[in-house]
């Protein structure tokens, strides 16, 4: 399976998410955010950085890249997208995903590894887990703190979209400890922690087995290829 | 060259932790009497050409769907800078 990352000027995260891919068994393809071409790739990850220096809102003028265009297209149309962190920020600002992330409540940035349940295995991105699954990924951000209105949050959690919630700590003020969402189809998924650096052994978060031994991250990317291989 | 300014804030109903930060300087350093502090963002648009309809509805367009986000911000005054023009500019 060929999964593309698309490199914006500021992602930090790109060639992680490339080696995530290549480590779950699939192929990463690099894509250029100024390019109207998605290379045919089976599905789309936006990978987390600092898009154009957060200037605007965090992944403002990134959702206005060319490839963008074919991005929004393709996702209407049921290509699995995963959004991390920045690219998180990037499928709300091009409407994929409702709501919005604002500066994380207590002002500061924060970086730990982080419990989450997952809560909807439903998506193309989380068939691997188990409904109620808890998870330690890292997180590291400014601008985490997801808000959405109240009408929109009641039919999010209503709907089942609700797809990563906090666990013990709620690190940026996300309302209702919302970390990650989906759309009514579940071809997208964003969230604000990273999978992709909990994908192999000494290089995860610690574990009650061994230091760094964490590989939880590992599920996000062997479902989407896992899912492609049973619908082919 | 006329100048259109664009002010787009927070909603307020949101909580806002670069004005929470700043609130909270202002009191550590004996400033008293604020109950909160606010901060937005003041967009300033050079054109080319005079501002008329057009630009003006091209203007609103962008500072709803590009300078702000409505989930989580408000465009609350775009300045096209007509008084200047006649008065102060001169």
């Amino acid at each position: 399976m060929r999964i593309g990352v698309i490199t914006f000027p500021g992602s930090l995260d790109d060639r992680d998410a490339q080696r995530a891919v290549r480590l779950a068994g699939g192929e990463p393809v690099a894509l250029w955010h100024g390019s109207h071409d998605l290379e045919g790739v089976d599905a789309l990850i936006l990978p987390g950085g600092f898009s154009y220096g957060d200037y605007l809102r965090c992944g403002a003028i990134a959702s206005l890249s060319p490839i963008m265009t074919e991005v929004v297209d393709a996702a209407n149309a049921g290509l699995p997208v995963l959004g991390i962190c920045n690219g998180f920020q990037m499928l709300a600002e091009a409407h994929l995903l409702e709501g919005g992330l604002i500066r994380n409540d207590h002002g500061s940035f924060i970086c730990r590894d982080q419990v989450l349940t997952v809560e909807n295995t439903e998506t193309a991105w989380t068939s691997d887990f188990e409904a109620g699954q808890q998870i330690t990924i890292p997180l590291k951000n400014g601008e985490g703190g997801f808000i959405a209105d109240a009408d929109t949050l009641d039919r999010l959690e209503g709907e089942g979209r609700v797809a990563f919630r906090y666990v013990d700590v709620n690190p940026n003020g996300s309302m209702r400890d919302i970390a990650g969402i989906t759309n009514a189809r579940g071809n997208v998924v964003g969230l604000m922690p990273h999978p992709e650096h909990a994908v192999e052994p000494g290089f995860g978060p610690d574990t009650a087995a061994a230091m760094r031994s964490g590989v939880d991250g590992l599920g996000f990317f062997t479902s989407v290829i896992r899912k492609a291989l049973v619908e082919a | 060259m006329p100048t259109i300014v664009v002010d787009v804030m927070p909603k307020a109903e949101l909580l806002d932790p670069q004005g929470k930060a700043v609130a909270g300087a202002l009191s550590r350093t004996g400033r008293t009497g604020f109950s909160s502090v606010r901060i937005g963002k003041r967009f300033e648009l050079t054109v080319d050409g005079p501002v008329d309809d057009e630009l003006r509805a091209s203007v609103q367009q962008i500072a709803e769907e590009i300078l702000s986000n409505s989930v989580i911000e408000d465009v609350v005054n775009i300045d096209f800078g007509d008084e200047a023009d006649e008065s102060t500019e001169g």
